[in-house]
């Protein structure tokens, strides 16, 4: 049986390596990708949480169903995400963070 | 041996019995499915031949029955090239992806209700499923969800421009009719109440309409409303998602070259087939569990002589097979077909006696069942066989048009429909 | 060393493994297909907890349309491998550490009070998805209508992007 600890410290060590992929990238969609898994790592503590409840609390199932939420959140953003990350890359002709630096494309 | 025998049964008892026995039956299940799909192969280039007036394979053994073999050796065989510029690692890794996912979701298919009659050692019973989640069906859309990287990958690792358009369309193609196809089951589950596939098919069993009619769910109104529209609109979205005619514009030959595989060549090529024609096989085989009541045969339970059906199937086709392999034109033939007739024509003769000798009797009530489900199965692979020999193929526009403008708001309205009926129905 | 615990460990090295390759590798669609594992390998450890429909979900909706998509645009924009340019001193020196830290933060948060966290009586007890559907469309029937409306908003501003230039 799993201490519900070590889930939370596993979303951590996730978190943080998402923090580190967005810093340290690049890459537009590399950092978009980095955003995502911070995302998963968050989901993963709120299942954490639920299941960690006992059976019969009342919000027991809660957890699961706001990651139900995240997640469609997640791909409706994904989808305008990489509409904007097309427009900007056929604009700049380059998907290099660090050239998308003018206000005016 | 008897103290072998007991001392197995207690090593084998716990964990490690049941362990073994999932893979001894997965092995099993791997070995079958490989050659059904060899089979499969022959039995499509025959059928589609004689659909267009011509013998197909008959030169490699008696009625080509070797000619799956024979290519097997030929994909063993060939050079393996490897195109410049690939990226090596997603090149290896796409085929080896594809057919993976495409085993894996046979895992959670049912072939019969109960447990054969000698259990394993340690007293595990023998299912002839190797799972039953509760959510075996979203199990198995998230392996045909996946399923989607196998052809996208490969059209891209390819370094090429055909096989990325071919990939790309290809991929595009699968995602569009994979919400079609989901939505068409989201009826189903309506009326059985669950996701799981065992359930599903025992909510179909029984007569319906006054006893006349099985209760399936394409035809029956019990617990909802027919599921007529429902199961169109799931095959029509099942031939497109295995990329088969007439949706297969992404892989034709006459089209983008060969789509996403053509720099495949031998062993990966063949991965990408044998994973194509399993697909084939799991979605005919959720077709029957989903819409035609799996096992469930089509003849009430109280006429047992529906019961022999198999072997009034099997003894005159297998006195058949002996009288046709007596007179075949070579020698190799008339040795070997009649052997194989006198195989199938005993097997049958051993279902029929069952009618008075009891083991033979327990026998012939177990095979009921998966008789039931593999024979329907086998009508709906011939059916993806017609199709392939008769239709021409869709372009890529009117494919889409198809997919999003026709299917998907017919299966969501046949959501709206269901969910009214069994809603009107059951009691608050 | 029980079985559950096994099996946790070695998702939980799986999805490290995933997200650090994410970090490391140079062309995007090696970090697209690392992100891949990681989903994958977070579904099973949905499963373990006895989340199956959240796992179902997971695999269908995150891996199987929102990763299929990213590997599209990568796919379709032709990304090649980063180009290598030099980080701020600030950056390197700096942002590593920062970001270690936090994770340590976290991490350490985390072990301190976690032992107060209660575990479940029964381990990997499966959520039952009837459960999971009353409670969406009872309690959270306002967010779930809110989120339908997201995604129209979200399906409606791809289209305004993607559409091709007029005149």
């Amino acid at each position: 049986m799993v201490p519900t600890q070590y889930y939370l410290i596993l979303s951590a060590i996730l978190f943080g390596l998402g923090v580190v992929a967005f810093v340290f990238r690049r890459n537009i969609i590399t950092i978009f990708m980095s955003i995502e898994l911070m995302l998963n790592a968050v989901n993963l503590s709120f299942v954490a949480f639920s299941q960690s409840m006992p059976a019969d609390h009342l919000h027991k199932l809660d957890g699961q169903l706001f990651v139900l939420f995240v997640i469609v959140v997640a791909a409706a953003e994904a989808a305008v995400g990489l509409g904007i990350i097309i427009l900007t890359a056929r604009n700049r002709q380059s998907l290099n963070v660090e050239r998308v630096d003018l206000l005016k494309l | 041996m008897t103290a072998l025998i007991s001392h197995l049964n207690s090593a084998l008892s716990g964990a490690a019995g049941y362990w073994l026995l999932a893979f001894i039956k997965i092995a099993a299940l791997l070995i079958i499915v490989m050659t059904v799909n060899a089979y499969l192969t022959w039995f499509e280039r025959k059928v589609v031949a004689h659909m267009q007036s011509r013998i197909g394979p008959h030169r490699v053994g008696p009625h080509g029955l070797l000619q799956p073999a024979a290519d097997g050796l030929k994909f063993l065989f060939k050079e393996d090239a490897m195109p410049a510029g690939v990226d090596k690692f997603v090149y290896l890794f796409a085929p080896f992806l594809a057919l993976t996912l495409s085993l894996a979701s046979l895992a959670v298919i049912p072939f019969g209700p109960k447990p054969l009659p000698f259990p394993f050692f340690g007293g595990h019973q023998i299912y002839l499923w190797i799972a039953n989640p509760d959510i075996g069906l979203l199990i198995l859309f998230a392996v045909t969800a996946l399923g989607v990287y196998g052809v996208a990958l490969a059209g891209w690792a390819s370094n090429s421009k055909y096989p990325l358009l071919g990939g790309l369309r290809s991929s595009a193609q699968m995602v569009s009719y994979e919400l079609a196809l989901t939505m068409s089951v989201v009826g189903v589950v309506l009326m059985a109440n669950t996701f799981s596939l065992t359930q599903i098919i025992e909510a179909q069993s029984g007569r319906t309409a006054w006893g006349i009619l099985p209760a399936w769910n394409v035809i029956s109104f019990r617990g909802g409303f027919p599921q007529i529209v429902g199961f169109l609109c799931f095959f029509i979205a099942a031939i497109a998602e295995t990329n088969r005619v007439p949706f297969d514009l992404p892989e034709a030959e006459s089209e983008l070259v060969a789509g996403f595989h053509t720099e495949y060549s031998s062993f990966k090529f063949a991965m990408f087939f044998i994973a194509e024609y399993t697909s084939m096989i799991t979605v005919s085989a959720l077709c029957t569990i989903l819409f035609f009541g799996g096992w469930n045969s089509p003849f009430p339970d109280s006429w047992t002589i529906a019961h022999y059906l198999p072997a009034i199937i099997l003894l005159p086709f297998g006195l058949w097979i002996i009288y046709d392999g007596l007179k075949y034109e070579t020698i190799w033939g008339r040795l070997v077909l009649p052997v194989i007739g006198a195989g199938v024509a005993i097997i049958g003769a051993l279902l029929l006696a069952g009618a008075w000798i009891a083991p033979l009797h327990q026998a012939n009530e177990f095979i009921q069942a998966p008789f039931w489900l593999l024979a329907k199965i086998f009508f709906f692979l011939f059916f993806y066989v017609w199709t392939r020999g008769t239709l021409p193929r869709f372009r890529y526009d009117q494919l889409m048009n198809i997919g999003w403008k026709l299917l998907l708001p017919v299966s969501i309205v046949n959501v709206i429909i269901t969910a009214a009926v069994v809603l009107l129905r059951t009691k608050p | 060393m029980s079985a559950p615990l096994i099996i946790f460990f070695v998702l939980a090295a799986l999805a490290v493994i995933g997200a650090i390759s994410l970090i490391l590798q140079k062309h995007p669609i090696h970090s697209a297909l690392s992100l891949i594992v990681v989903m994958v390998a977070l579904a099973g450890l949905y499963l373990l907890m006895g989340a199956e429909f959240v796992a179902a979900v997971q695999i269908i909706v995150y891996g199987g349309a929102i990763m299929v998509l990213f590997v599209f645009v990568i796919m379709l924009l032709n990304a090649g491998e980063e180009e290598r340019t030099d980080f701020s001193k600030l950056a390197k020196f700096g942002g590593l550490p920062l970001a270690l830290a936090l994770t340590g933060l976290l991490a350490a948060t985390m072990t301190k009070h976690g032992a107060s966290i209660p575990n479940p009586e029964t381990a990997g007890a499966l959520a039952p998805t009837r459960d999971l559907s009353n409670l969406l469309f009872t309690t959270f029937v306002y967010p779930f209508e809110l989120t339908s409306f997201l995604i129209l908003i979200a399906i409606m501003g791809a289209l305004v992007l993607a559409q091709r230039e007029r005149g």
